[in-house]
C-alpha cells in the first residue's frame, strides 16, 4: 500500500506514468488550490481596506510636507 | 569513456554539475547581502567578512576530510564499519581528487556537495550576527560544513545510507539534511551566545531590530532563490540507465533520479519548486500581515518545507505543503522567541530548521509506502522513519554539537565579543582608521595645492 501507487521500483519505466500521491484526486486538489487562492484575495482585500482606513487618519501635516519635499 | 553515448553522458553530467555549482554560488552571494542588509551600519564589514571566510575554510576542510566522510560513513557506526574502499578514492591524496582524465566527475560532484556545505555554514552565520566572534563562528562553520552535515548526508542522503535503508528516510531536496540540521545547529549556538544588546526589554518583551537596508535584504533573498534552482538540479542525477543504477528497475528507459537513484524528472521538480515557493509566499504574506521580511523569507520556507518530497509531490500538494509549513514556522518562531528569549537575528532557525523538520514529517504521511530506493530490502517511506530522521537531523547532528561546541567556546571566553565592542560596533576600529587615513590624505592634497607643488608620491 503506497500513496504513489508503487511500493517498489521493480518496474519498467516505459510503462510508468504519474507517480504523485493520491492519483485520482486531481479534481479535489484543484478545488483546494483554488479555494486557497480565492481566500488569499479575500483576506488581502479586507486587510488592505482596513489598513488604508487607519492610515488615512494617521498623517501629521508637518511630516507629510517634509515627505513631499523629500520626494 | 568507452563508446560515444557513454562519453556524451559523462561529459553532459560533468557539465550539468558544473553549471549547478555556478548557480549555487548565488546562494552565498544572497546570504552575504541578506546578512549585511539585516545588520546595522556599525557592523557591516565584520558581518560580511564573517560570511565570506566561510568559503575558503569550508572548502579546504571539505577537501581534506569532508568528502571522505560522505563515502566512508553510510553505515558507520551503527550498521557497519567505515567503508574504506569507497572512501579511498575520495581521500585528499587520492589521484581521483586531482586532474585525472580517467575520472571526470569527482571534482564537479565534490563541488556540488561543497556548495551545500557553504550553505549549511552560512545558515548558522545569519542567526548569530552582531555579537559572535568571527573566530568562534569559523570553527562552527567547519564543524557544520565539513563534519556534521556531511555525516547526515552519508546516513540519510546516500543511496546506501543506513537511514534510507532501515528507516525509509526520504529527503530528496534536503529539508532535513541541510536545513533542519543547520537550523538546529544555529539554535544550539544562540542558546549559549545570548541575544543582541537591546533585543529584549527589561520585562523580557522582545524588540524588533529592523534591517538597516530592506532593499539589500530583498536582493539577497532573490539571489538565494536563484541559487536554489541550482541546488535543486544538483540534488538530481541528470541521466542514467537502469543498468547504471543496477537496482530493481527493468527495461531500458533512461531517467533522471534523485540522490537515492530513484526516478524523478526535472519537470517534476520545476513544477514543485515554483508552486511550493508560491504557497510559501502567499501564506507568509497572510500570516505575517504583509511584513516584507517574513513574506520574502516565507517563499524560501515554503520551498524548504516541501523539499523532502518535491521529487514526487503533485504541484498543488507542494503549494499547500509550503503554505501550511510557513504558518507553523512563523508561529513557532515567535513562541520560541517570547518563551525562551532567544535572538534568531535573521529567522534562520525558523526558516531553515523548523521548516525542515515540518517538511520531513509531512513527507512521511504524504509519501507513506512509497519506495525510498530502487534497491531491494530498503524500508518504504513512513511517518515514524521521517520523525526519527527529523530528530536525528535537527537534534542529534544539529542542535547537540552546536550547543556543546558553543558551551566550550563560552567557557574559554572566545564565543562572544565584549559588550563595549558590541555597543561601539564591530567596525569601529577599522572605521576609525579609515577616517584617519582619509583626513591625512585630504590634508596632504590640500597642502600640495596651496604650496603649488605636486602631491607626495
Amino acid at each position: 500500500m503506497s500513496t504513489i501507487g508503487y511500493d517498489s521500483w521493480a518496474v519498467d519505466l516505459a510503462e510508468v506514468g504519474a507517480v504523485y500521491p493520491f492519483q485520482g484526486s486531481e479534481g479535489l486538489m484543484v478545488v483546494l488550490g483554488v479555494v486557497f487562492w480565492i481566500a488569499w484575495h479575500r483576506i488581502q482585500f479586507v486587510r488592505e481596506g482596513q489598513h488604508l482606513e487607519k492610515a488615512k487618519r494617521m498623517g501629521d501635516t508637518e511630516k507629510i510636507h517634509s515627505l513631499l519635499e523629500k520626494y | 569513456m568507452d563508446g560515444n553515448l557513454n562519453a556524451l553522458t559523462t561529459v553532459f553530467t560533468e557539465f550539468y554539475y558544473w553549471v549547478t555549482v555556478v548557480f549555487m554560488f548565488l546562494i552565498h552571494v544572497g546570504f552575504c547581502m541578506y546578512e549585511v542588509g539585516a545588520s546595522r551600519h556599525r557592523n557591516h564589514m565584520h558581518t560580511l567578512m564573517k560570511n565570506i571566510m566561510i568559503i575558503p575554510l569550508v572548502t579546504v576542510t571539505f577537501f581534506f576530510f569532508g568528502w571522505w566522510i560522505y563515502w566512508a560513513f553510510p553505515s558507520f557506526p551503527f550498521f557497519g564499519g567505515l567503508n574504506y574502499e569507497a572512501g579511498a578514492a575520495n581521500l585528499p591524496w587520492s589521484q581521483n581528487m586531482a586532474t585525472n582524465l580517467s575520472d571526470r566527475i569527482t571534482g564537479v560532484f565534490w563541488a556540488a556537495f561543497l556548495l551545500f556545505s557553504w550553505t549549511a555554514a552560512s545558515i548558522v552565520s545569519g542567526a548569530v550576527i552582531e555579537r559572535i566572534r568571527s573566530s568562534a563562528l569559523w570553527v562552527h562553520a567547519v564543524m557544520i560544513g565539513s563534519v556534521f552535515w556531511i555525516i547526515d548526508a552519508a546516513w540519510g542522503w546516500h543511496a546506501e545510507g543506513w537511514m534510507v535503508k532501515y528507516l525509509g528516510y526520504h529527503d530528496a531536496y534536503a529539508s532535513g539534511v541541510i536545513h533542519a540540521i543547520a537550523g538546529g545547529y544555529a539554535l544550539g549556538v544562540i542558546m549559549v551566545l545570548g541575544p543582541r544588546l537591546g533585543k529584549f526589554a527589561a520585562d523580557g518583551t522582545p524588540r524588533d531590530i529592523p534591517p538597516h537596508n530592506p532593499w539589500m535584504l530583498t536582493i539577497g533573498i532573490f539571489l538565494i532563490y536563484s541559487g536554489f534552482w541550482g541546488f535543486y538540479a544538483a540534488c538530481n542525477i541528470p541521466v542514467i540507465s537502469p543498468e547504471g543504477i543496477g537496482g530493481m528497475l527493468t527495461g531500458d528507459t533512461w531517467t533522471a533520479t534523485n540522490i537515492y537513484l530513484a526516478p524523478t524528472s526535472l519537470s517534476a521538480i520545476t513544477f514543485n519548486f515554483l508552486m511550493s515557493m508560491s504557497g510559501g509566499l502567499m501564506a507568509a504574506y497572510v500570516v505575517s500581515k504583509g511584513d516584507a521580511f517574513w513574506t520574502f523569507s516565507g517563499g524560501l520556507a515554503g520551498i524548504i518545507t516541501a523539499s523532502a518530497g518535491n521529487d514526487l509531490y503533485h504541484p498543488i500538494q507542494a503549494m499547500l505543503v509550503g503554505a501550511v509549513g510557513v504558518v507553523i514556522v512563523y508561529k513557532l518562531h515567535y513562541w520560541v522567541e517570547r518563551t525562551f528569549k532567544l535572538d534568531d537575528a535573521v529567522g534562520a532557525v525558523a526558516v531553515h530548521g523548523y521548516s525542515g523538520v515540518v517538511g520531513l514529517i509531512i513527507a512521511g504521511f504524504l509519501l507513506w509506502g512509497a519506495p525510498s530506493s530502487p534497491y531491494e530490502g530498503f524500508a518504504t517511506v513512513n511517518p515514524v522513519g521521517q520523525v526519527v530522521g527529523a530528530v536525528i537531523m535537527f537534534g542529534v547532528l544539529g542542535w547537540l554539537p552546536g550547543f556543546v561546541i558553543a558551551k566550550m567556546q563560552a567557557a574559554a571566553g572566545v564565543l562572544r565579543i565584549p559588550v563595549e565592542v558590541e555597543l561601539q560596533g564591530l567596525d569601529y576600529a577599522e572605521h576609525h582608521a579609515y577616517e584617519d587615513a582619509k583626513a591625512e590624505i585630504i590634508a596632504a592634497d590640500k597642502a600640495a595645492l596651496n604650496g603649488g607643488g605636486v602631491p607626495a608620491e
